[in-house]
């Protein structure tokens, strides 16, 4: 008797258990949606600009395409993921991906010379991947961005040296 | 937005011998009392000027191991070329342990040629060795290592590694920024290189096969880093992986079926086997932290690798196909251990170590899995891929001197180091051979 109503127990608390993931991930999808719309308010949405003259959109037209410009992202040491600062850039170049969706992008990591050539490899994609899932958070799609990691084979500048290695832990977008 | 970027791999498979300009060995750092050795330059009869100096290439050989030092040419009190003309009294005199004679005989009209050599003893005055060994005149060189083989075991009951060759990658960039690369072949000490691969895009990891007669890499020749094969004496090659990610690393299994490698093909590198004969991809390693580096263990039943599953690399040993994904950490002491393989006594193994986070140095260092003892036997900052001589003597590995990629050599107890300059370009990732013969 006692295990069976701790099953029924158990039961109960699964039900439970899927209830409530289900809420949370129904809350999510509305908080995605709101937090969409709250941004198509303010007239950043890739979908309204060009077509609209407004002095703002254009403004916000010339911010996006600034940030298109930026297209190589600087890392700091032994850090894969992408500095705090490139975060609206990156926003950018997502709503650009996913307002385009022919448009298809690679993303090369690269590591400084420090440490093996294999890890290096290692970090420059996982690097790679950590700018390649902020895009698709953002919406651009899995299927436009291919990844490619050179690790230290390909350094920006041959050098040794803080000021060289610097330049050498990057990811840059690139089209194809 | 960047133009659309063109990229083409533009991939020559040297079909004869493409000669660069010759690396040539430097001493950097000898024993203290190395064994003299009188080598008499060879006495030579029918064959032409311009063939290769076989004393010469004996003498150098045994210098550049460090154990030894070759009594200079113009010290010779007397050029004997066999045991008759060989007076011991002169040689010990020349505090000469050692002493190697020799003739080179040609046949007028054709290429074959006849060395004979003798070497001795010279406190003993015994003969220790002596034959005639036979071929082309262009193997003048081949014979003269095998030679320096010869003596080195006597010496030293270690079988001699100078008929092996060592593999390593070429890069050069242009001023206009674009980058070459090459995978290279050469003669343990640089001489004779050949051109195996040219590439627009880099070439990585390279790795012989047990046999020597094949050699695993890296290429990027497709935009993607992908693993192939090549026949050495045929240029064949074989694509061996296309998965998504990085597929790098190969390094034969000690008996030759197997490839160990690494794919990302499912997030994050792990470590994979595939069986050359049926190509059956076998799970090794299953972590979302970055898992690189395979090398087998000797007996060929287990794979020791890199992780930085604790944040830092560290080195981790695992059995192949084995029913968990269970690992043995074999580093605690170190900020940063990787590039790991054992010694063919299966309890030191050679490793690039970072000591410290707060000194970014990274050495070629041994530790003894058994007694934790570490030795370090470099001290330059940026070492890596080291690589072992097939009898155990000595690590080639790869390092910066004066801006560029050079290939150094130390010695198994750190004491001897020899460096070969490169001509032009970096110089980086050896791979020394198995024995050839």
């Amino acid at each position: 008797m006692g295990t069976q109503s701790y099953s029924i127990f158990k039961a109960a608390l699964l039900v439970f258990s899927l209830t409530l993931f289900a809420a949370c991930s129904s809350t999510e999808e509305v908080d995605d949606q709101q937090s969409t719309g709250g941004e198509s308010d303010t007239g950043s949405s890739a979908q309204t600009s060009g077509t609209d003259e407004t002095p703002q959109l254009t403004a916000e037209e010339i911010a996006a395409q600034e940030a298109l410009r930026t297209t190589i992202f600087y890392f700091d040491f032994d850090v894969a993921e992408f500095k705090a600062e490139d975060r609206d850039t990156l926003t950018y170049h997502a709503r650009d991906l996913a307002a385009n969706p022919d448009r298809g992008i690679r993303l090369e990591g690269h590591a400084d010379e420090r440490g093996t050539r294999e890890y290096n490899l290692a970090l420059g994609e996982r690097r790679a991947n950590g700018i390649l899932n902020y895009l698709i958070v953002n919406g651009a799609s899995r299927a436009q961005i291919e990844v490619v990691s050179y690790g230290e084979e390909r350094p920006a500048d041959s050098g040794q040296g803080e000021q060289a290695y610097s330049m050498n832990r990057r990811v840059e977008i690139v089209g194809r | 937005m960047k133009p659309y970027r063109l990229l083409i791999a533009i991939i020559i498979l040297a079909t004869n011998a493409h000669v660069h300009a010759q690396l040539s060995i430097q001493i950097t750092q000898g024993v203290d009392n190395p064994i003299p050795i009188a080598v008499v330059p060879f006495q030579t009869a029918g064959i032409g000027f311009g063939a290769e100096d076989v004393a010469r290439v004996v003498a150098n050989d045994l210098e550049q191991v460090g154990e030894f030092r070759a009594l200079e040419r113009e010290n010779l009190l007397s050029m004997p070329s066999e045991q008759s003309e060989v007076f011991f009294r002169d040689w010990q005199v020349m505090a000469q342990d050692y002493l190697l004679v020799g003739k080179v005989t040609g046949t007028p009209g054709n290429q074959l040629v006849q060395v004979q050599y003798e070497f001795f003893d010279v406190n003993r005055e015994l003969l220790l060795a002596g034959e005639i060994l036979s071929g082309n005149v262009s193997q003048l060189r081949d014979i003269g290592h095998e030679i320096s083989n010869i003596i080195y075991e006597q010496v030293t009951g270690i079988r001699g590694a100078f008929t092996t060759q060592i593999l390593y990658v070429v890069a050069e960039q242009a001023p206009s920024g674009s980058a070459s690369f090459r995978l290279e072949k050469a003669d343990y000490d640089g001489s004779r290189p050949q051109v195996l691969l040219r590439s627009q895009e880099p070439i990585m990891s390279p790795n012989w096969s047990p046999d020597a007669r094949e050699v695993a890499y890296v290429s990027f020749e497709t935009d993607l880093p992908r693993i192939y094969t090549q026949n050495i004496a045929t240029g064949q090659r074989r694509q061996i992986t296309n998965y998504p990610g990085i597929n790098s690393s190969p390094v034969y299994s000690p008996d030759g079926n197997m490839l160990a490698m690494v794919l990302s093909k499912d997030g994050s590198p792990d470590i994979f086997v595939q069986d050359l004969r049926s190509n059956e991809l076998i799970r090794v390693t299953d972590h979302p932290a970055i898992d690189t580096e395979p090398s087998w263990t000797p007996d060929g039943r287990s794979i020791v690798f890199m992780s930085d599953r604790t944040g830092q690399p560290q080195i981790y040993q695992i059995e192949v196909g084995a029913s968990s994904f269970d690992v043995e950490r074999l580093t605690y002491d170190c900020f940063q251990c990787a590039k790991a393989r054992f010694l063919p006594d299966g309890n030191n193994l050679v490793h690039v170590r970072r000591e410290t986070r707060q000194s970014p140095t990274y050495q070629i260092a041994i530790i003894n899995i058994e007694t934790l003892r570490v030795i370090t036997l470099t001290n330059t900052s940026l070492d890596e891929s080291p690589s072992l001589a097939p009898n155990g003597s000595m690590i080639m590995y790869a390092t910066k001197y004066q801006g560029r990629g050079v290939l150094d050599a130390v010695s198994i107890d750190g004491l001897v180091k020899f460096r070969l300059p490169s001509a032009e370009g970096d110089v980086r990732e050896p791979a020394w051979s198995p024995f050839l013969n």
